[in-house]
């Protein structure tokens, strides 16, 4: 459902005849083995992990299937900072992105159009990144920012940054981290959405005496609305569950974990099998509502 | 003159063009255009695709800047202006309603930049002016093409502008819809008063709309006029070509009285009245339209008000139910274009036929091009029904926009 706003430009659906054809439901049968198997099987396998109890007189790392609801409890009690980080450095990344990437995919999509060549030779920069593995990028602007970096000292010689400050192991570093790692995925569904927009209609606000700035707001946005809606799901999900940027061993410090590293932590380091499952649940299950809410204001259905 | 805001224009506005000249990369849309459209008047600028009068109409909304010259909407220069501070609306010619609002939303959205006082009554009873109150609630693509341009229509009349431009906006509608908007668009004109710049290539609705009429034609206005005006002593011959259709004759004036000219065709003396003739010596082009020509089947008894050539041979007959078409192949003068009412029933004359033609003497005209230029550029423009010319205003269509864009 969440996914209905990346239709950007569904055709006007017609109303397909409704026949039961078993050769269609042959057809979609690998799809939904599939699923079954590698969806919905460890999602059940999560579930019952994140309400397992510890096994009595058990080692580490030993639990038993029970109902043990507490799980949820606890793990809000000890990580409630953690989870709230989780949401407030994705949605900061989400919007320095968003402020990033809009005029970047306009001046690609709209005013470049004159010149395709320069059209293509942006849009392959935009997706350059993506042939070097996300996890070198984000260690090269771990040594990039570093104390010791050019960048920093000269920061600091220029008295433009204060002599014992740090950038790494800050939140701003892991902000910075997230919003670079996502930026193409915002860029792409606002460059497609604003590619198609017509410029007609920006003519024909103008004529009816709306100043630039009305026009953006009044006929820009909303039209690109589709691309907004996507390319800030497309940052926000995976900014909120991403543990690389804030890891102590990236751009974080031992204040800037994330869900992510904590479910890390409690999975591999901790044993804590039904304290990670159950943060993982509440990871996924507050996106869902908050993608839910959002689709659905933005009201993007009915723009086609 | 600015739009003042939370205020309506009190009435129509003059606009005066002063010298404008429009260069794109590459070419040269319009040359050197001087114009005064009068306050209260429905002006119609009709020309072929790629003759500059898109480029005029955007030149005055704001939304292309002149490489020189300058615009004045009632008698204050709007020419450094921008499209929403000028006095100004336009009905394009894709209508480009926004598609994310409903029709009532289209419609309030320039009262509501203007700040007017009760957007949404207004928005209501301009709807109710075309007619389409009871759609606005719907989105634009829920709308018929006809629908669509109406909504297109009150979105700007709402606005009360000074100057009404009009793209072309009947141009996707069918033939019915089409009479039926020119007479509504007409009668919204008598009723509030606007100035109308109305931009077209049919010249039947330039002709039938319009109380002004500009032909124009690689970037210069050929002839500007009323239409009946127009129609009956075209200047040069584009306009006698394009505003219907015109036999041409090209010859040496022979003598000169002081009520008419002599011109020799090919040995043949055909009579212009003076004051129908632009240029009284030297090569003259002369011509005289269709449906002021008859046709005899004998030969007819010389008179010295009219015009007569033959005998000649009947090529081409088509009926056309009110009308009869006759191409007529005439030794020395060339081929002539005969339309006959069918007063009898069926054609007259069939193909091989040989008959006489004549006209009134103060039927014909005398063009004020120069032959030698006329001959030099096609003098007969095809019509527009031709498939040819259908073909070639496509391709300098996509020519102009291939280079625009």
């Amino acid at each position: 459902m969440a996914f209905a706003a990346f239709a950007t430009q569904a055709a006007p659906v017609e109303a397909a005849p409704r026949r039961r054809s078993r050769m269609a439901l042959f057809l979609l049968l690998p799809g939904i083995l599939y699923l079954v198997l590698f969806f919905l099987t460890p999602l059940i396998s999560l579930l019952l992990t994140s309400l397992q109890a510890p096994r009595e007189f058990g080692d580490i790392g030993q639990y038993d299937y029970a109902f043990n609801w507490q799980n949820y409890v606890t793990v809000i009690d000890d990580y409630l900072p953690h989870i709230l980080r989780s949401f407030g450095y994705a949605l900061a990344a989400t919007v320095f992105a968003l402020l990033f990437s809009y005029p970047l995919a306009y001046f690609i999509g709209v005013k470049a159009r004159r010149w395709p060549l320069l059209q293509s030779l942006m849009l392959v920069l935009v997706i350059a990144p993506f042939f070097i593995s996300f996890l070198l990028r984000t260690l090269a602007w771990k040594q990039i920012l570093s104390d010791e970096s050019v960048v920093i000292t000269s920061l600091k010689a220029l008295s433009l940054l204060a002599p014992d400050a740090h950038f790494t192991g800050t939140p701003v570093a892991v902000i910075f981290g997230l919003t670079y790692n996502f930026i193409p995925f915002m860029t792409l569904p606002l460059y497609s959405a604003l590619e198609r927009l017509d410029t007609r209609y920006l003519e024909a606000g103008s004529d009816l005496y709306a100043g630039p700035f009305t026009v953006f707001r009044k006929v820009t946005v909303p039209l690109s609305m589709p691309g907004i809606v996507a390319g800030t799901l497309l940052t926000f999900i995976p900014a909120a569950g991403d543990y690389i940027n804030a890891s102590r061993d990236f751009l974080g410090g031992p204040d800037t974990q994330m869900m992510g590293n904590v479910i890390e932590a409690n999975f591999l380091v901790l044993l804590n099998y039904p304290a990670a499952a159950a943060l993982s649940i509440i990871l996924m299950a507050v996106i869902l509502i908050m993608v839910s809410i959002y689709v659905k204001r933005s009201g993007t259905e009915d723009l086609l | 003159m600015r739009m003042p805001a939370g205020a309506f224009a009190e009435r129509g506005a003059d606009l005066e063009l002063v010298g404008i000249q429009k260069r794109f990369p590459g070419f040269t849309a319009i040359e050197n255009l001087d114009l005064t459209i009068p306050a209260g008047s429905f002006f119609a600028l009709l020309g072929p695709s790629g003759c500059g009068k898109t480029t005029t109409l955007r030149l005055v909304a704001g939304l292309e800047e002149p490489t020189a010259g300058r615009i004045l909407i009632g008698g204050a220069d709007v020419t450094g202006q921008k499209p929403h501070q000028r006095p100004v609306n336009t009905v394009f010619q894709s209508y480009a309603l926004f598609p994310h609002m409903s029709i009532i939303e289209n419609v309030a959205f320039g009262l509501r930049r203007r700040r007017i006082p009760d957007p949404s009554g207004k928005a209501h009873e301009a709807l109710r002016l075309v007619e389409l109150d009871h759609l606005a609630q719907r989105k634009p693509q829920q709308l018929s093409g006809g629908q669509q341009q109406r909504v297109a229509l009150a979105r700007a009349i709402v606005n009360r502008p000074a100057l009404l431009l009009l793209d072309e906006p009947l141009g996707a509608l069918d033939l019915k819809l089409r009479r039926q908007m020119q007479l509504e668009l007409k009668s919204i004109q008598e009723e509030v008063g606007l100035t109308f710049l109305h931009v077209t290539h049919d010249q039947e609705e330039a002709m039938t709309m319009a109380d002004t009429v500009a032909v124009m034609n690689k970037g210069r206005i050929e002839q500007l006029g009323a239409p009946e005006q127009l129609y009956e002593l075209p200047k040069t011959a584009f306009v006698a070509n394009f505003l219907g259709q015109s036999n041409l004759f090209t010859g040496q004036v022979a003598g000169t009285t002081s009520e008419a000219i002599s011109v020799d065709i090919n040995g043949q003396p055909i009579i212009v009245a003076l004051p129908r003739a632009h240029r009284h010596t030297g090569d003259v082009t002369i011509g005289v339209r269709p449906e002021k020509v008859s046709l005899h089947l004998d030969k007819p008894v010389t008179d010295a008000a009219r015009n007569l050539v033959g005998p000649g041979r009947v090529i081409d007959v088509s009926f056309s139910g009110v009308s009869t078409q006759y191409l007529v192949a005439v030794p020395g003068v060339g081929t002539m274009v005969v339309f006959a009412q069918n007063m009898a029933f069926g054609p007259v004359a069939q193909e091989g036929t040989e008959v006489w033609l004549s006209w009134n003497i103060e039927h014909g005209f005398g063009l004020e091009d120069d032959p030698a230029d006329v001959n030099a550029e096609a003098p007969k423009f095809p019509a527009d029904t031709d498939t040819r010319s259908i073909a070639a205003q496509k391709r300098d269509a996509l020519i102009s926009e291939l280079e625009e864009g």
